[in-house]
This record gives structure tokens, sequence and C-alpha cells, in this order.
């Protein structure tokens, strides 16, 4: 089954490093060779900044798509989530900039609280969907991600809603905290709050458990619906967040955010060895993947590589993803 | 019984993987008409020479010889070709399919591609009949009992024809005394038809009815193969784990306190109408065959099936059909006699699997370093050794497997403790060591609940017994009356005519 013979010294490193880590530090390695020989400017520093900056928006869908797979499930409605949110939060802010025009600060509060308001509403379905009906978490996010969309569009008749207040986009678009811009700096906070809560408290050792083994969970006591509806409602609020940054940096509501998100975000996740089968992923390396994916849509944009291409090569990367994921559970379980 | 060549025979035959030599140059022989007991330890390097056997893993070096002709046995297919079949513990079988279905898996009758399930139905009856089991073609395998999948799997390995090794695997872990007969015919007739059988259990008293030779394993290596005739269990247990492990079962004085458990008049799937109590400080065993309801009352009683009707009663309280997470809370606890699918997360080390029972109580951050502190002294107390306590759990050991799920246990300050079968597939060694946490527990005041299929654990542990037979308490007996003879006297409720075959759900 596996290797008789001991390997060699780089070999077996590579093994463990794999079995610890998974694809990623060889997909990260691999792709920063290739795409610095490609482009000369691709490891200049003003190109990375850049990375970083768009990879916010990842970053954050995939802390939460993170712990939805820790957890044992997937979410594909985050797309949906985003635009929803999006939709939604416009529109309260385009009301009630009508209603108090003068508390410009009000309004971009109601229009978040809305956002994210609409976003535990459907994470809370997708999260009861799967703890207490069962339903498989691909159905049940798969069709409230159709519900989602259809109303988006439904709401808004397929037209960004605009007029929004100045100061929304000025701030959270493109505004600057000593010269960091400020989705960077949301995106930071996030990821020291989300590996706090995976590591250090007991509703994060507790998505662990249920993902690892929801029996084993049950029989320790832990409330393994809880944890299920939590974890969809926090992956939703997560999506809202990085749909009410999207509708700052674009200005308007719009139905079509995020329409390629959820696949992107589950590529991040396994790429950074979160295991589709729950109960195995770390934040710091999620925070990588979705580096990687962004790297990888900027080194091949300036290898000029058409935008169909990449979604080929994005998809296969997924898919070796999930093919190195099965061999690295086969080793830690077998080994 | 001697025929010119051994039907098997391995030479030097040796399994080493990246950093462990599970297996060390064992020479080992098989005859045909014989049945030679693998004997050890868990860890012992059984498991690894049956894979080798089976066809499943490649021998590092040494060779295996079938009928004087060295062959390389690539997969569990090929091995099968060649006549040897193995019974894993986990069977090969699909839950969804018919008995029938099943035995023609992958060699269905029938011309070219399409199938022809009468032709299949009969063959399955003949073969069945053949072997003497009451179990219906038709039937789905997910309705048959443990020990009549296990008959199914026989029936699958002897349905081709060409069956001349075929390899046990703790066939009689979850059988009945009276299905280990049954068994024990079938070897018998297999013998006879010149089958050799290699047969891996721990229970000695069980197999030196049938068995020929006895070949013990320690750390991979081969201590000694011998005749059994005129084998003592204590010898063979010397050679196992080489020194001396006399008396397993500690004395436990029992204390009666007040009453913890009061359940009465319990329905449930499978359970009509049992009512038991149990009392601080003692050791309540609890015996029946597979699908008698011994495990489902207490799992009712513990919010794992749904409870029909009855009352419960834990520390005073009234607790009918509370949810398993408030029975844990009040302080009762279930180990599950199914480590992988319920007892542990097979990725993660020890540690993980103790984190989530360690945390019930404090607020909502955790302290990783009380956390690690607690969990340290709980692997030291179940005897856990340090070194396995970085690996993930999937590459222990049953019993050191069983000592985490142990771990677990003791993570809960509990009061009531229901171990259920506590030591299925666990060497003579760890289950010394369980023995001894058990009856910890009882000195301390805890309720322990013994649910066991093992007739000398629950004899040798329990202060007061109960039996049950389809779904009913058939007899509550005294230290004193707890023999083997009484026990199974009351396996089989008297009231009601004898379970059909299909009828005894698993």
């Amino acid at each position: 089954m596996t290797e008789a013979k001991p390997l060699p010294g780089v070999l077996s490193i590579a093994v463990r490093l794999f079995v610890k880590l998974g694809v990623l530090p060889f997909f990260l390695l691999i792709s920063v060779v290739v795409f610095a020989m490609l482009s000369p400017n691709f490891l200049s520093l003003q190109n990375l900044m850049n990375v970083a900056r768009q990879s916010v928006y990842l970053v954050l869908v995939s802390l939460g798509q993170m712990l939805v797979l820790i957890s044992g499930g997937f979410d594909l409605s985050v797309g949906t989530v985003i635009a929803l949110s999006s939709v939604i939060s416009a529109l309260v802010m385009v009301w009630a900039s009508s209603v108090f025009p003068d508390a410009v600060w009000l309004v971009i509060l109601l229009g978040a609280l809305a956002g994210f308001g609409v976003a535990l509403i459907v994470g809370a379905i997708n999260g009861i969907g799967v703890a207490v009906f069962e339903v498989s978490p691909f159905i049940m996010t798969l069709g409230v991600s159709s519900v989602g969309t259809g109303l988006a569009l439904f709401l808004t008749g397929g037209v960004p809603v605009s007029g929004l207040p100045f100061a929304f986009a000025d701030t959270f678009g493109f505004g600057r905290i000593l010269g960091t811009p400020v989705p960077v700096v949301i995106a930071l906070i996030a990821i020291v709050g989300m590996w706090l809560f995976m590591a250090r408290t007991r509703a994060g050792a507790g998505v662990y458990a249920v993902g690892g083994n929801i029996k084993a969970a049950h029989l320790s006591a832990i409330n393994t619906r809880q944890v299920l509806i939590l974890v969809y409602a926090i992956c939703a609020l997560f999506a809202a967040l990085t749909g009410l940054l999207l509708t700052a940096r674009v200005e308007s509501g719009e139905a079509n955010l995020g329409g390629t998100i959820a696949m992107e975000s589950i590529a991040a996740c396994v790429i950074a060895g979160v295991s589709l089968r729950g109960g195995i992923g770390r934040v710091e390396n999620v925070m990588l993947g979705a580096f990687f994916i962004i790297l990888m849509q900027n080194g091949m944009n300036l290898a000029q590589i058409s935008s169909y291409m990449q979604m080929v090569l994005i998809g296969i990367l997924l898919v070796l993803a999930v093919i190195f994921d099965q061999l690295r559970y086969r080793l830690i379980v077998r080994g | 019984m001697t025929t010119p060549h051994p039907l098997l025979v391995t030479r030097g035959l040796t399994k080493a993987w990246p950093g462990v030599l599970a297996l060390n140059a064992v020479d080992f022989d098989l005859h045909a008409g014989e049945l030679h007991v693998l004997f050890g330890e868990n860890g012992a390097g059984k498991s690894t020479m049956i894979s080798l056997l089976a066809g499943a893993n490649t021998p590092t070096s040494g060779e295996i010889i079938m009928n004087g002709e060295g062959v390389s046995l690539t997969s569990v297919a090929d091995a099968q070709e060649r006549g040897i079949y193995t019974v894993f513990q986990e069977f090969s079988l699909i839950p969804t399919m018919t008995v029938a279905q099943n035995m023609f898996l992958g060699r269905e009758p029938g011309p070219g591609p399409f199938l022809s399930p009468g032709e299949m139905r009969r063959r399955a009856r003949a073969v069945l009949s053949e072997l003497g089991f009451a179990i219906a073609p038709d039937t789905v395998v997910a309705r048959l009992s443990r020990a009549q999948q296990q008959m199914v799997e026989i029936a699958k390995a002897v349905q081709g024809g060409g069956l001349s090794v075929l390899i046990l695997d703790e066939p009689t872990a979850s059988l009945t005394d009276r299905e280990v007969d049954q068994l024990f015919a079938v070897i018998a007739r297999l013998k006879s038809e010149g089958v050799g059988i290699i047969y891996i259990s721990h229970r000695v008293h069980e197999f030196s009815r049938i068995a020929e030779r006895v070949t013990v394993l320690r750390d991979g290596t081969k201590i000694g193969t011998e005749a059994m005739a005129g084998m003592t269990e204590e010898r063979l247990v010397d050679m196992m784990a080489g020194r001396e492990i006399r008396n397993i079962y500690p004395d436990i004085p029992h204390n009666p306190g007040e009453i913890l458990l009061e359940a009465g008049g319990i329905e449930a799937p499978g359970v009509h109408g049992a009512s038991v109590t149990v009392r601080r400080g003692e050791i309540l065993g609890v015996a029946g065959l597979v699908g008698s309801g011994k495990s489902r009352l207490f799992r009712a009683i513990m919010g794992l099936a749904p409870l029909r009707a009855g009352k419960v009663r834990f520390k005073g309280q009234d607790m009918t059909g509370a949810p398993t997470r408030a029975m844990v809370k009040a302080g009762a606890w279930y180990l599950s006699p199914d480590r992988k699918h319920e007892g542990l997360i097979l990725a993660e080390r020890p540690f993980e699997n103790l984190r989530m029972d360690l945390m019930l109580e404090g607020g909502p951050l955790l302290n990783l370093r009380r956390l690690r502190e607690r969990a340290a002294r709980i692997f030291g107390h179940v005897e856990l050794p340090e070194s396995y306590r970085s690996r993930p759990v999937a590459k222990l050991s049953g019993g050191n497997q069983q000592k985490v799920l142990f771990g677990k246990a003791f993570g809960h300050d509990a009061d009531l403790y229901i171990f259920d079968e506590p030591s299925v597939g666990v060497d003579m060694g760890t289950r010394a060591a369980l023995y001894k946490l058990i009856a910890e527990l009882a000195l301390k005041g805890k309720a322990v609940i013994l649910i066991s299929s093992d007739l000398h654990e629950v004899m040798n542990l329990a202060h007061r017994g109960i039996v049950l037979a389809n779904g009913r308490i058939t007899a509550e007996l005294t230290r004193e009356e707890l023999t083997e003879d009484t026990i199974l006297r009351n396996f089989f409720d008297r009231a009601q005519p004898q379970p059909e075959p299909q009828g005894a759900l698993a």
C-alpha cells in the first residue's frame, strides 16, 4: 500500500511536512517560482501589497467556510449571502438616507445591521436544516443559495442600488488607518478573532469535536445541534461582512457580487489543509490558502493568461487539492 | 495430521512500517484440516500477519508458500482467487443488499452482463443450508445480527468452492455462547473438508475446544508454536505477556449505598418493560444475547434511543426522556462499545479526544495549560504510555484506544458509569488495567453498570447481575448466583417463543 523501503532524507521530510501542513507549502513554492520567472513585477513589494488588499474578501469568506468545513459540512450559499447582504444593506441605506438625511453614521449602521440581520437568518436556516432536519449540507445550502439569489434579483430587478452615503465608500471601501487599508485591518482583526475562537474557546473546541466524530461529541455532552447552527450562522456573518465591504468598494448594492466565491473559498480551505471530512483545519493556514488563490489569479493576470483559462486552472487546483487531502488523511489514519 | 506439503507456509515473513517493525521474520505453517490460533496482545503483530496473508498488504521481506509453491499476494482479490479468504472484524458486507446479493458480489451468476436472481437465490440457499445457517437469502443484511452477518461472510467464502485457507479475526468477539457453538460446528465441518483455518482470538477457553496448534506472537516476533493438547491458559498468557498475569480480575468489596439510578417499566425499541436499580458503590453486571436489549435498555435511559414509556429517576430527580447531554451533565456516563464510530476522533491525538470531555466546566474560554495538565494526569491514571500520546488515535492498538476512551470517562467526574462492552477486542494486559479502573470507581462510591457479552467478565466483576432476553429482564442474580450456568439458563425468555433468526435485530 505505502512504500516498503524507508524513504531517502529529502522525500521523507517532504512527506512529513505534507502530513503536517497539507499541500499548501508545495503549491505556494511552485507558484511563486513559476510566476516570478514569468513576470518580473510579480515579486515587487507593491504587487504583493496589492494581492494582500485584494485577498481580504476571500480571506473573510474562507474563515467562515473553514468553520463549516471543520464541522463536517460545507456552505455553497456564501456567494448568495454576499449578494443578499449587499442589496439589502444598500436598500436600507437609501431608505434611511431619506428619513434621516443628516445622520450619516446612523444610516450606515442601519444598513450594516440589515445586512448582518439577513445573513443571520440565512445562516440559521442553513444550520437548522442541517442540524435539526439532517438535510445534507450540499442540498441545504444549494437550495438556500437559489432562494437568496432569486430574492436579491427580485428586490433590485437586477439593477445596482446606488445613492449610498459617501462616507460609507470613503471609509470601508477606500479608507486607511495608519496607512493600512480599512478592509485589511478588518480582515486582520477577523483572523485574530477567529484564531482565538478556534484555539481558545469551548465553542471552537466543540466545532472540532463535532466534525471529528459527531456521535462521540454527542456522548460527551456537547450540544451538537447548537454547534452546527452556530457554525452556519457565523459563516453567513463573515459572508455578510464581505458583502458590506464589497458594497463599499463598488459604491452600490449589487445582486451579482460573490458569484464564484463559494468554490474559491472551499478551494482555499482545502488547499490549506482543512479536511472535507471535518475535524481538521487551522486558521493561519486558511488565511494563507485564500492569499494563495488570489496570488495565483494575480500571477496569471500578470502572465496574461485569459480569465477563462484561469477558471480552468482554479478548478484543476481544487480537484488536485482534494486528491491530496485524501492522501493525507490516509497517511494520518493508516500510516 | 500431516500431509506432504503444508497448505500454507511463511518463511521469515517481515513487515516494516516507517519507524516500526510490525512483524519480524515469522515462520509459520498451516496444515489442511487444521485450526491454528494466532495468539498475542494487541500490537503483537497478529493483525499485520493476517493482512499479509489476506493480500491487504505486501511483506517487506520473507516469503509465503502455498502447497509448496512460492506466491506473492498482490491484493485481497488475488488472495481469494488462490483460496485464501479472510473474515475481518469489520465485515465486507453491503448492508443495503440481500444475503444472496452479498454472497455473489462481483461473481454474480447469469448470462453475460445480465443477472439471474433466481439462480443466485437457489445457489445461496444451497450453500447456506449446507453450512446449517437458518438465514433466508432474500434478507437484507442490515436486518441481521452481527452473528448472522458473520455467517454470511463465511458463506461468501465457501460459496466459490475453492476455499482452502480461512482466516477468522476475533470471530467470537460479539457472539453469544450459543452462537459460538454454531460457529464452531461450521468450523468443524470446514476442517473435515480439508480447509485450513487461521484463527485469531484472546479467548483461550473457547478456542482450546477446537484448535490443533497455537502460535504466540509478542512485539512482532514469534515466541513459539505449540500443540493445543495439554496447553494451559496460564502458560499461554505467560508466553504472550512475557510476565505472569495470573488473575486479571480484582477483588471488589461490595458496599452498596443510596440508590442512584432507578428506571421502571422502560419501553424502547427492542426493550419491553424492563426495570432496573443501581446503588452507589456497586457494580451491576448485565448479560444477554446480542439483540437481547441489554445495550438498548441503557441507551434508552441515556437518551440515545427513543423512550416510549417508563420512568427514569437519577439522583432523586426525574430524568425521564432527558437528552443525552442532560444525563451526562447530571453525572451519568456511557462508554460506547463502538470505539471507531461513537467513541473517538480517529485522526486526532488523545489530547484532542479528551479535550471535549474536560471542558464541560469553566467559562467560555479554554485554559489550555490546565487542560493539558489534567489530560496528562488522566492518561497517567489509565496507563496510556507517554510515547503514544502524540499520535493520532487511529495509529494506536485497540487496547490503547480503549485506554483513551476510558480516559474520556475519567474526564467527567460522573457518579454513574455505564460500560458497554468495555473490553471488546482488548488484550489481556490492558483488560487487567481496565478492570482495576472499574474496581476503583466502585470503591470510590460510584455506581457502575457493566454490560458485557463476556460471561467471565460479568461473573468476576459484578456484585449483582441481571440477564435480558427479548427485551425483558429474565433474571436478577446475586453475586453467589452469578454462575455460567444460571446466566445461560436465562438467556432465553421462556414466556416467548424463541426468536426467529431474521427477527433478531442487532
